[in-house]
């Protein structure tokens, strides 16, 4: 297809995982005359095809899908409304005037210019690296997306005897995985006090196969030299010190580190993007269009999301706007009020809201709370003193994300706002 | 003579922990539900407890070695091994279609396994 590849799109979106796809389709169907997507990988669907368990879609289709087949009903989409693709293609460089540095397998090195960009290159793992662990460095140490990788879809298993070392949802799913492959999970360690993924994960992944889940527990240090022969895990105090005495040398000869993702921005940062440090995405309004205009954003290189589903919903939007972007290729001097967030909130997104969006459509602002909440709970946007609107929820918890919603019937009161601050605090 | 014992529902994400009272496999009592789903959880982990299986097999002349499959409905908890020894002597031949049954019947169970997306040929 890239013998075909034109200079000029009108949009361009680099990374088609579900974020990718979903702003593809949406652009071509709001009107974009051509669309390019351009991936890495040498099929479109992100990360999602390696992630075989079920458990996605629920919110999109009703429907309890594997990450393949959810990806596939986008994949099927994509291809019928005529997205054009580059495969095996890695994209080196963005410019602050929309020009796409790409290298490809086939087509070598080509510059190609989208009069809008959607930047959706999902999120990466943090690395050993990023989290210091001491020690030799033998081989054996890597992350869980990395083997999930090699055991879903390459066929092949990177060890007999595993210890994995966090306890969010990849890591959990893993160990199952694993154990089904034949494998031992001889533990699973969390720093923190809680379970970071979610608690029918620890039921299913863990419970189910016996497999033993440790809080407060981490690797103090890696034992072996040429492959990994042992870990030793330590209990940490509320400092995240290991306590003396608590050591234990857990025999295995592979550590799985699933200690986090963070969104992938090294190429939004070239192009001149400003990123918040909080989520590590870029600054976004309630359009996804980051600071850059023209240049705008969708999925987990926003922030990382938990539901695929909020995904789709937000490449959706990002491709609608980007489209109607590239037909007027106008920047709107729009005034926009500044999210902020309140007590109990570590971050907001979208960071402003442009007003007038809420006379044709509803905003969704998405959070995350700092302390988990186990009763119900009141979701609140304020203005200064003034309470704009406010839901409840059951519980908050830091893992899974929480959402408000803005109707048009809060149009009035948005736009005499200074900032939309937005709290979760426990209900009276 | 009845026992208590602590469950996590894993019907939806709030995750509640259940205190069941149980004789054998009569619920007599269940706490911390925040839905009445939350019963019908502990009547089936007593009495057949089942979870969605995902995994692969290997396919021939794919642009990947293996394809992804699940089973179709909730399969028998005990019998998960089981199903897992079965699809490892399974070997399907690309090109493969989202859905396409991959095992018809597992162990009897009339639950069939099916594959989770289309696995072209590939061009080798
Ligand atoms: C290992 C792992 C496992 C996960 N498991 C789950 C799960 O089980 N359930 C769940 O709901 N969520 C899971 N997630 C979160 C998951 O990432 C999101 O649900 C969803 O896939 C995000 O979609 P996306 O389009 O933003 O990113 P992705 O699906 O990650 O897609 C990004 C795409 O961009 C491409 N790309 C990046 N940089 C470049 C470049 N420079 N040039 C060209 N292409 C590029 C990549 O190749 C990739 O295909 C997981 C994430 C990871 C990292
Ligand atoms: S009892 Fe109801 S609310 Fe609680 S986890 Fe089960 S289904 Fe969810």
């Amino acid at each position: 297809m890239n013998k075909r590849l034109k200079t000029k799109y009108d949009v361009i979106v680099i990374g088609a995982g579900p974020g990718g796809l979903a702003a593809a389709i949406e652009a071509k169907k709001a009107g974009a005359a051509d669309v390019l997507m351009i991936d890495r990988d040498l099929e479109l669907g992100g990360i999602l095809l390696q992630c075989i368990h079920n458990g996605f879609g629920v919110e999109t289709f009703k429907e309890d899908l594997t990450g393949p087949s959810y990806a596939q009903r986008f994949i099927h989409d994509a291809l019928t409304v005529g997205i054009e693709y580059w495969l095996d293609a890695m994209v080196l460089d963005v410019t602050p005037n929309h020009q796409v540095y790409v290298t490809g397998s086939q087509g070598g090195f080509r510059v190609v210019e989208g009069t809008a960009i959607v930047l959706a290159m999902g999120c990466r793992e943090r690395t050993r690296a990023q989290i210091q662990l001491p020690g030799p460095r033998p081989a054996g140490v890597y992350t869980a997306g990395t083997a999930q990788r090699w055991v879903n879809v390459e066929g092949y298993v990177p060890g007999k005897n595993f210890v994995i070392l966090g306890s969010g949802d990849i890591g959990m799913i893993m160990a199952r995985r694993l154990t089904f492959e034949g494998a031992k999970v001889e533990r699973v360690l969390e720093v923190m006090p809680y379970l970071t993924g979610l608690s029918r994960n620890y039921v299913q992944c863990l419970l189910d196969f016996d497999i033993q889940l440790q809080l407060r527990h981490t690797v103090k240090r890696i034992i072996g030299r040429n492959r990994v022969e042992a870990i030793e895990a330590a209990a940490v105090d509320e400092k995240w010190q290991t306590i003396p005495g608590s050591e234990e040398i857990i025999p295995c000869d592979t550590l799985l580190l699933s200690v986090g993702l963070i969104p992938e921005n090294e190429l939004s940062q070239k192009a001149g993007v400003a990123l918040d440090p909080i989520t590590g995405g870029p600054y976004v309004d309630e359009g996804f269009q980051t600071s850059l205009p023209g240049v705008f954003a969708a999925g987990n290189v926003v922030h990382v999301y938990d539901l695929v589903d909020w995904v789709t919903r937000a490449g959706q939007v990002a491709g609608r706007r980007a489209a109607q972007y590239a037909q007027c290729e106008c920047v709107k001097e729009a005034t926009t009020i500044p999210t902020a967030a309140g007590e109990n909130v570590r971050y907001v997104v979208p960071h402003r809201v442009n007003p007038e969006t809420l006379t044709t459509e509803e905003v969704m602002l998405q959070m995350r709370v700092t302390q988990p909440m186990e009763a119900a709970v009141r979701v609140e946007v304020y203005d200064g003193d003034t309470l704009i609107t406010r839901k409840t929820e059951r519980y908050a918890r830091p893992g899974e994300m929480v959402s408000i919603t803005l109707k048009g019937k809060d149009y009035d009161a948005v736009r005499q706002a200074q900032t939309l601050a937005v709290r979760v605090v426990r209900k009276e | 003579m009845s026992v208590t014992e602590k469950l996590i529902c894993i019907t939806c994400p709030m995750g509640c922990t259940l205190e069941a009272t149980h004789e054998g496999s009569t619920v007599l009592n269940v706490e911390g539900n925040n839905c009445k789903r939350g019963a019908q959880y502990v009547q089936a982990e007593l009495t057949d407890p089942r979870r969605m299986v995902a995994t692969t097999v290997k396919v021939q002349g794919g642009v990947h070695p293996l394809a992804p499959v699940y089973t179709a409905a909730p399969f028998p908890k005990p019998r998960i091994f089981e199903l897992l020894d079965a699809l490892r002597r399974v070997e399907i031949a690309a090109p493969v279609q989202m859905g396409q049954v991959v095992l018809e019947n597992a162990l009897d169970t009339g639950i069939n396994v099916l594959a989770s997306r289309d696995m072209p040929k590939s061009a080798a």
